[in-house]
């Protein structure tokens, strides 16, 4: 059956530069967007729903520091304050966060990198898109009805006892949790099945291998954080008492179930961000990525060390002794694959030709940034530092230092990394690099003074505080105007740079080396017009770029094993 | 997409797969994860019952008695059936027997519906002494202030197992319509194949209810 390299006739398939037909005007009008099968498209519908979110949560964000401003009441009373701070977190987790890089830049790039002209379950996809904004519709509807002020994470008892809108919210996040189970099964046949002639497991994208080891996380946690959320709807309407201490139900119980989900969840944020990090650096040192397996494996390392942790949520939740002590034990070893690959990402640059574009800006500021949230975790998981710490400020900063300061600012790194693949265009890049400063600055003048609070003693959630802490809050409160405005400036010139004529970009603009760079910008309709055939690792610098633009003639399909194809570099 | 299909000959191999079989794999390996999330989803029940039970052991006791081990046991001799009956329509697939694939379909589809019926007479002499989950339930024929929460994870575990079958029978009644469309044949039955398993894991599950909610001594 197998066929040799001289049998299929691989050859060069040089790269149509700013064609004129591409994904973007294959098709045109509403429908053609709203009924796509197309991953492209599909991840560009995430991407502006996510941004949307993004621009909701950050106004409430605004909101939240503005009151804390003065000690007391500074513009809204507590239970808007409680609201505020309920939907901040829930948007902010639900609707941008845990779908941001899979679902968008995944969407886009997964296929792309694979060489396939789509995901296995096209429909599926655009299913999921739909349930994600369905779910996000309920959420709509329980913010115009009085919102939720339970905080994000719903514990019981309160949440079954609250007047608020609590029903309709969960109900939100329970479908937008089958959104993001079906995103987690696409993808992972789609890596299984869907691979290029040649490209072995050893050959992906580390993008590719993030990506991998989220979906599972997804696929595994999901289903019960669903299950959970139908038994706090059934606690609401029936009165099932399976978590309400006065009926001999359990609330610890709730806790438990809910951070099975949501302490998995914290690496569907993460761990995306790491690939984008592997692609970038490397990319922007000219210099093959140091420790490739280490930095593969060490995702999916993460991604089961995660499902053995939950407990660190609930030291002080009454739960056993013995049980706490072996959480925190665990938790350390979260912080070893982590730490595995931050020393990866900086051999990769030492001696590398440093590229300092607005994406690399973005990726040391992430390793900085994540590397404090990183390290006050582990002290966070400490026992003893953890009863002190405890719900106060200090956890605070320590997770937006790692979901904002890792998350977002890969997030950054990979929108400015990939945009003119996804539009054909480039933005400017002294208006970026003056915005990630801007952000950067005022990303720690908001959060660093929420760790010398924290540590204080100032407790996270709530309204009013002693005035000793005033200094420190309205330094975070300055600090969070210095957010929003480095997030308008992104606005403008990312904004700008779609409609100005003078700006096309070239189809492989940093001179990287993955599929994706391989096809035109924007993409053709079904992303290569040949079948690529991969012959290298996507961070080989050292190899002639014409070696990784090889492909067979064809309609441009993935072929599913490399069995089927046998290469090898010499006879190509 | 059907410029693309001709290439390959065969017209249900959708546009982005290469040929049937890297699509029937795919389809195959989509189910079996969608399996896992099931398990998972149904998992979480099965703890909350396991740490109760832990709790109140003799509370599961006295209640496992007020349900008829009978009806369950005919129930879970049905479902064992619906499996193997459903096993035989994809064999029939295999072998491209057109009307058995018909006849093994609608076995499966009313064992389902028996499953079902026997099911709503179960609940509803539950509901006629008061047995009802949470705050409605009104019972007093057991002495125990916990037994509501017992018939509230009974009625969570087969009412979400039962919204299972009802779905099951939607996709079996569609996948009967196809099949008398003559849409599967020998070199393709991937729905087929994939509503199977689906049907073995709802069968399944059932087989782990039932005795841990009927069989208790």
């Amino acid at each position: 059956m197998a066929a040799t390299a001289k049998d299929l006739n691989i050859r060069e398939f040089p790269v149509e530069e700013n064609p004129k037909h591409h994904y973007l005007n294959a098709e045109t009008g509403l429908k053609s967007w709203l009924f796509t099968v197309d991953h492209k498209r599909i991840g560009l519908m995430y991407l502006a729903s996510i941004i949307l979110f993004f621009f909701v949560g950050g106004v409430l964000a605004l909101a939240l520091r503005l009151e804390l401003w003065e000690p007391a009441r500074t513009f809204m009373d507590a239970d808007t304050y409680n609201r505020v701070f309920t939907l901040h977190g829930a948007v902010m987790v639900f609707l941008f966060i845990i779908p941001s890089i899979p679902a968008a830049l995944g969407n886009f790039f997964l296929p792309m990198m694979l060489g396939a002209k789509d995901v296995a379950f096209p429909k599926l996809n655009l299913l999921s898109f739909w349930i994600y904004s369905f779910g996000a519709l309920f959420t709509l509807y329980s913010i115009a009805h009085g919102g939720v002020d339970t905080g994000w994470t719903f514990y019981t008892p309160y949440s079954t006892s609250t007047g608020t809108a609590v029903i309709s919210m969960t109900l939100g996040v329970f479908i937008m949790g089958f959104s993001s189970i079906l995103t987690g099964i696409n993808f992972i046949v789609t890596v299984h099945k869907m691979r290029a002639p040649g490209q072995t497991w050893g050959k992906l994208p580390l993008f590719i291998w993030s990506l991998y080891a989220t979906a599972i996380i997804q696929v595994l946690a999901t289903p019960v954080l669903a299950i959970t959320l139908l038994l706090l709807i059934m606690e609401r309407t029936l009165g099932v008492g399976i978590f309400d201490p006065a009926l001999g139900g359990d609330p610890v119980l709730y806790q438990h179930f809910f951070w099975f989900y949501s302490h998995p969840a914290v690496y569907i944020m993460i761990v995306p961000a790491f690939g984008i990090i592997s692609e970038v650096i490397s990319t922007f040192s000219k210099k093959t990525i140091f420790g490739y397996w280490l930095i593969a494996l060490s995702s999916l390392a993460i991604a089961f060390i995660g499902f053995l942790v939950w407990g660190h949520h609930m030291f002080v939740s009454g739960q056993s002794e013995l049980a706490t002590v072996i959480f925190s034990f665990l938790t350390f070893f979260v912080g070893i694959p982590t730490g595995i690959k931050i020393l990866n990402w900086v051999a990769t640059m030492y001696k590398g030709s440093i590229d300092m574009k607005t994406p690399m800006i973005y990726a040391l500021m992430f390793l900085f940034l994540f590397s404090i949230g990183g390290f006050t975790g582990i002290m966070l998981g400490a026992l003893s530092v953890n009863v002190h710490l405890h719900d106060t400020y200090y956890v605070v900063a320590h997770f937006h230092y790692v979901m904002m300061g890792g998350t977002v600012f890969a997030f950054l790194a990979g929108i400015h990394y990939w945009w003119p693949k996804m539009t054909g265009k480039m933005y400017n890049e002294f208006w970026a690099k003056v915005a990630s400063v801007v952000l950067f600055i005022g990303f720690n003048v908001t959060f660093l003074p929420q760790f010398i609070m924290g540590s204080q003693g100032m407790p996270r959630r709530y309204y009013s505080y002693i005035e000793q802490f005033q200094t420190l809050h309205q330094t975070s409160t300055v600090g969070s105007w210095v957010l929003g405005v480095g997030f308008i400036i992104v606005g403008i010139y990312l904004t700008i740079s779609l409609f100005s004529k003078a700006n096309k970009a070239s189809s492989n603009p940093w001179g990287a080396r993955a599929l994706e760079w391989m096809s035109s910008s924007p993409p053709a309709h079904h992303n290569f017009n040949y079948t690529p055939v991969v012959l290298h690792n996507p961070y080989d610098f050292h190899k002639p770029i014409s070696e990784f633009r090889l492909g067979i003639d064809g309609s441009g399909h993935g072929e599913e094993t490399e069995s089927k194809v046998e290469l090898s570099s010499d006879k190509a | 997409m059907a410029n693309t299909n001709t290439a390959h000959g065969e017209s249900h191999v959708q546009h982005h797969f290469v040929d049937s079989e890297q699509q029937f794999d795919s389809s195959k390996l989509g189910m079996w994860i969608f399996l896992v999330t099931e398990v998972l989803f149904f998992g979480g029940l099965f703890v909350a019952y396991i740490v109760y039970r832990a709790w109140n052991p003799e509370l599961f006791y006295m209640s496992a008695k007020e349900l008829s081990t009978m009806m369950g046991a005919i129930n879970t001799i049905v479902l064992i059936g619906s499996s193997l009956t459903i096993a035989l329509a994809v064999r029939a697939a295999q072998l491209n027997q057109q009307a058995n694939i018909s006849k093994y379909l609608l076995v499966t589809i009313f064992l389902a519906c028996v499953f079902l019926v026997i099911k709503y007479f179960e609940y509803t002499s539950k509901f006629a002494v008061g047995i009802l989950p949470g705050e409605l339930y009104t019972y007093e024929g057991i002495d125990h202030p916990g037994a509501a929460i017992f018939f509230s994870i009974y009625y969570m575990m087969t009412g979400l197992h039962g919204i299972h079958v009802i779905i099951g029978i939607g996709i079996m009644v569609w996948l009967l319509v196809k099949t008398r469309q003559g849409a599967y044949n020998s070199s393709y039955f991937t729905p087929i194949e994939i509503t199977a398993l689906y049907w073995h894991l709802v069968d399944l599950i059932w087989i782990f209810l039932f005795p841990l909610l009927y069989l208790i001594e």
